[in-house]
């Protein structure tokens, strides 16, 4: 670490906050003289790639700055009075929980912004295009920055326009219906959210994370505690996707632009699974026992669920879209973190956040992989892609296909890759649920999330099987002749990711060290 | 105490305190004034007398100056508001009572009293081309419009159940002269006729409810009504719920709440645009603040009463008003106006539910109403002028006339798509995100969770219809109209600045969302 004052540290974090709102507001303006660039469009997606850039660089300064030998303590914070009439404070800080995705999600961006810098999916503007992606990271960001209930749904809602937006005008085929659905599952279970935010916090007098951790749920009745977690738990289910609120996730990945698809899957999901561990488990740990051998059985079937789809996708002759194949690959995969998180065991939460990262930066670079297939072929349709033979990326672009058989095995969970370590955990913690919870039915998840990873390694490997794998000489019917390997900017924006992977998958003590002690403190409640 | 009382409440005017003075030993039936605290409905109420006199010698090259009489009339009146801010003024007091007060400036007076004139003020600005361009006669029009607002500003400030229903008459007698103002156009004239009849036997109803309960109460005065209220004798108790139950249906017809809202659409299809924004928020803003006042103030001895029947009403207010915008066919006639009409139906019912939470946890719950009200007006009057905009080059009003806007007018699609989202209540539109929070704080604070659950759908079906719009406006406008893009008008000054004011106060809003929202917290009344 290193020593940076913490009013600098606060400075970075609101920033990193900030910054991309009003990068939007100035991607809008005319450029300035000077940085006119080539031509307005190059202009206006350089400007996207130097903000995204700068916010990457604040929260690098800011994990480098923070304190790693109290990563349980809330650092960089700013607490000003914001509306007082309804006790709403901008209150931002980081710690070892949120650290983790704050720069995952400012990576994300910025290989986002880099990608469509050279390779701009189809639609109207530029300008707006960037627009958008920058009000995106500012909800984002912000998600996983505030601890103030009311500015954590306004983040929350940030983000609905904007992916709107990019998925309705930047999409592909039944974007307008994909994108509607998009929008209106979220926004029914952020309303019910809503409520359950006011309940939870007009009860407990106040609306700052840190005071209604400390409280631990004391003061709060027991039905006041079970009506906001279904209430807060069905909005952040919603996003997660918690089955069977998912079906939106599939239809809206399918029709998203790529790096709509990456930010969505990267991003956007892991603020409902943020939401359960920073809200739920400490401020309301009793009606969470509750209801956590429910969501744990939603998430073991979410698991299966996910996993046969994904099976049924693969099969040849079945039409299956890859994007949709991991869309529904996220179910499962968020399934894992549902589980860990309903274990409400330390183990578990660990897993979950962990599993979190590694979904993110696995699921990111699957996307931008198939995204570029898309673009190659014209289409993610899986057995026109695999033809007779399969499509034989290892032959025809060995690069692409070797990236492409390295996300996949990942993504199954190969040990020595990030994401071994957090579903192994979430199902450990699952093994050994938390004092007060049931211990044969979380057995009973813990070997349907057990089988879950043999399917999901057998729907991976046939992908694999069907995509890298065949003959080249037998091309497919109106596949490009000659198929390009992997280009310059596809290099640049994918080997940050596979580069975490193998990292956090050989040194899980990086973020679990991070994540613990933070994780510890928080189940511990008030009593710690 | 009294002189005490009396220097408070008359402040530094000399005159009126030697008058009260004076009074106490022999009570004079002379009430002292106050002019400064009724300046904001004296103001209006005078230019609009100016304005119809000068009509009369007016030529046809300077009629055209009282449209901004007017609006200098009306910018002058909100002014004025602010030498009271303190809100500590109240005048026609009863000479031997100087507790029961006709006139009180307390701050949830001034507070609906900026609202109407405001908003009367951007009405105005959106007239003075409309009624050039439809040939509507200048002086009655703006004689009307003045009067309706100086009706409209006293009605906050009215404490005594005469004043109020004259305030009401005063603000909605010439509302229905003004949306029958489209010469020759047979919709204007029957909408006209429907919004008088309906409304008239609205207020006949609520004269009858008054007239029993000064037989219960023999007061007029609302903190007199209150306090006689507690203590009614057993026999005239149903007399006194009959009253308060009779009352509350004029107010609630001016909310337009179901089941009193079937005159809005076609009032609103019917009568000019400007208007039609007008009757949207100081329409509305008249029918609530008029229940504000007599349920939380007059009433609060039959709380358990109105209670659940504003809570019911509100419910099912916004479940029909969200019901209806929903199944407005974009390609129709008239269906932006529809549209519009239908939403504000919707939203009365958001403004009821502070009230009807008022009776279960205190009448400050009102604030939320204040300020939901405030953000309203703005957003709700900047779609009309937008709305008002776009008739000048499509007049059919139609939703559809809205696809490629940006692409034609990028500022305007903008204040627009920023404007709806403010009603629909979802970033960017922060103001509205957090007035809606503050309503549902209000029922959920009363143990109204029923109600909060129903304005939570309510919420997002209301967001389809707003969203819908708004993803309409960014869309490529189609080919045939691509070519008419060249062609457009300038747009006029003054409804480019009434865009501009109400966008500006929106995103200032959203910004510092604590500027109206502090009316949700802490109290607006004095006592």
């Amino acid at each position: 670490m290193i020593d940076i004052s913490p009013s600098v540290m606060q400075f970075l974090l609101a920033f990193a906050v900030a910054a991309p709102l009003l990068g939007a507001a100035a991607a809008l303006l005319p450029p300035p003289p000077g940085l006119k660039g080539k031509n307005p469009r190059q202009a206006v997606l350089r400007h996207g790639v130097t903000v995204t850039g700068a916010v990457l660089a604040a929260v690098l300064a800011l994990a480098a700055g923070f304190d790693h030998d109290q990563p349980s303590r809330f650092q960089a914070t700013t607490d000003i009075s914001w509306i007082p009439a309804l006790n709403v404070r901008i209150h931002l800080g980081v710690d070892g929980i949120s650290l983790p995705l704050l720069v995952m999600t400012a990576l994300l961006f910025f290989l986002c912004a880099l990608y469509s810098y050279f390779k701009l999916p189809a639609g109207p503007s530029a300008k707006a295009f960037t627009a958008l992606l920058l009000v995106l990271e500012t909800g984002t960001l912000a998600t996983f920055a505030v601890l103030d209930l009311m500015l954590f749904f306004l983040a929350f809602e940030t983000v609905l326009i904007p992916m709107y937006f990019l998925i309705a005008r930047w999409g592909g085929d039944r974007r307008q219906a994909a994108a509607w659905k998009f929008i209106l599952y979220t926004l029914l279970g952020s309303v019910v959210m809503l409520l359950g935010l006011l309940l939870l916090g007009l009860h407990a007098g106040t609306f700052d994370m840190t005071a209604l951790a400390a409280d631990g749920g004391r003061g709060l009745t027991a039905t006041t505690q079970l009506l906001a977690v279904l209430a807060i738990g069905a909005g952040l289910a919603v996003k997660t996707p918690m089955w069977p609120l998912h079906s939106w996730l599939p239809d809206a990945h399918t029709a998203a632009p790529t790096v709509g698809s990456v930010l969505l899957a990267g991003v956007l999901l892991k603020m409902g699974t943020y939401g359960f561990v920073r809200i739920l488990l400490p401020a309301t740990p009793d009606g969470m026992e509750a209801v956590a051998p429910y969501l744990g059985a939603f998430g073991a079937v979410g698991i299966l669920y996910g996993s046969l789809a994904c099976l049924w996708l693969a099969r040849k002759g079945n039409k299956g879209d890859l994007k949709r194949l991991i869309a529904y690959s996220s179910v499962g995969h968020m399934g894992f973190v549902l589980l860990g998180i309903a274990s409400m065991t330390p183990t578990g939460v660990n897993g979950a956040l962990f599993a979190n990262i590694a979904h993110g930066l696995i699921t990111g670079l699957l996307f931008f992989l198939v995204g570029s297939l898309k673009e190659r072929y014209n289409t993610a349709d899986l057995d026109t892609l695999a033809g007779a033979t399969g499509a034989a990326l290892y032959g025809r672009a060995p690069r692409l296909g070797a990236l492409l058989a390295f996300a996949a095995v990942a993504s199954l969970g190969l040990p020595g890759l990030a994401g071994f370590w957090g579903e192994m955990l979430a199902l450990f913690g699952a093994f050994d649920p938390a004092e007060g919870l049931s211990r044969p039915a979380f057995l009973t998840w813990t070997a349907m999330g057990a089988f879950g990873t043999l399917l999901t390694a057998a729907y991976l490997l046939v992908v694999v099987r069907r995509v890298c794998m065949g003959d080249p000489a037998a091309q497919p019917a109106g596949g490009p002749a000659a198929l390009a390997d992997v280009r310059g900017y596809e290099f640049a924006a994918w080997t940050p990711l596979v580069a975490l992977t193998v990292l956090a998958g050989l040194w899980p003590a990086l973020l679990l060290g991070l994540t613990d002690p933070a994780v510890q403190k928080l189940l511990a409640g008030g009593k710690a | 105490m009294t002189a005490l009382h009396a220097a408070t409440t008359t402040g530094g005017a000399a005159t009126a305190g030697a008058a009260t003075t004076a009074a106490e030993p022999a009570a004079s039936l002379v009430q002292s004034i106050d002019w400064l605290a009724i300046a904001p409905v004296v103001v209006p109420a005078a230019v609009a007398l100016l304005v119809l006199v000068a009509d009369l010698f007016a030529t046809e090259r300077t009629k055209r100056l009282l449209g901004w009489l007017s609006v200098a009339g009306l910018a002058a009146a909100t002014a004025l508001l602010l030498p009271l801010r303190a809100g500590d003024r109240s005048t026609f007091c009863l000479t031997g009572d100087p507790g029961a007060c006709s006139y009180t400036a307390d701050h949830f007076t001034l507070a609906i009293q900026f609202l109407v004139l405001a908003g009367a003020l951007v009405t105005a600005l959106l007239s003075v081309t409309a009624v050039r361009e439809a040939r509507m006669p200048d002086g009655e029009y703006w004689f009307l419009l003045l009067s309706s607002a100086a009706g409209a500003a006293l009605l906050p400030a009215s404490r005594d159940l005469a004043t109020l229903i004259v305030a009401l008459e005063v603000a909605s007698l010439p509302a229905f002269a003004l949306v029958g103002m489209r010469r020759g156009d047979r919709l204007s004239s029957e909408a006209a006729l429907k919004f008088f009849l309906s409304s008239v036997t609205a207020t006949a109803v609520s004269l009858f409810g008054i007239s029993l309960v000064y037989a219960a109460t023999g007061s007029l005065h609302l903190e007199q009504v209150a306090d006689r209220l507690d203590r009614v004798p057993a026999q005239l108790d149903t007399l006194a719920m009959a009253g308060v139950a009779l009352t509350l249906v004029g107010f609630a017809f001016k909310t337009a709440a179901v089941p009193f809202h079937f005159w809005v659409p076609d009032t609103y299809v019917g009568a000019p645009l400007p208007i039609a924004g007008y009757l949207s928020v100081i329409g509305k803003a008249v029918g609530f603040t008029g229940l504000i006042l007599v349920t939380v103030i007059a009433f609060p001895a039959y709380s358990d009463i109105w209670g659940p029947a504003l809570a019911v009403l509100a419910a099912l207010t916004m479940t029909f008003g969200n019901a209806a915008a929903v199944r407005q066919d974009p390609a129709r006639a008239h269906s932006a106006v529809r549209l519009l009409a239908w939403s504000s139906v919707g939203q009365a019912g958001y403004l009821l539910v502070p009230i009807a939470a008022a009776a279960y946890s205190g009448r400050d719950e009102i604030g939320a109403t204040v300020a939901y009200a405030l953000m309203y007006a703005a957003a709700n009057l900047g779609a009309f002028a937008v709305a008002a905009l776009v008739a000048r080059t499509r007049p059919l009003h139609r939703i559809a006339d809205y696809r490629g806007l940006y692409a034609e007018r990028p500022a305007a699609a903008l204040a627009l798509a920023f404007f709806l989202l403010c009603l629909a209540g979802l970033p960017p539109g922060i103001i509205g995100l957090f007035a809606k929070v503050a309503v549902f704080g209000s029922a959920v604070d009363a143990g109204l969770g029923w109600l909060a659950v129903v304005m939570a759908v309510n919420v997002v079906v209301a967001l389809y219809y707003y969203l819908r719009w708004t993803a309409l406006l960014f869309r490529a406008p189609e080919g045939a109209e691509a070519g008419a893009a060249g062609v457009r008008g300038r747009a006029p000054w003054p409804v480019t600045a009434a865009i501009a004011a109400t966008a500006v106060v929106s995103v200032v809003l959203s910004g510092v969302p604590q500027a109206v929202l502090r009316f949700a917290s802490g109290t607006l009344f004095p006592h």
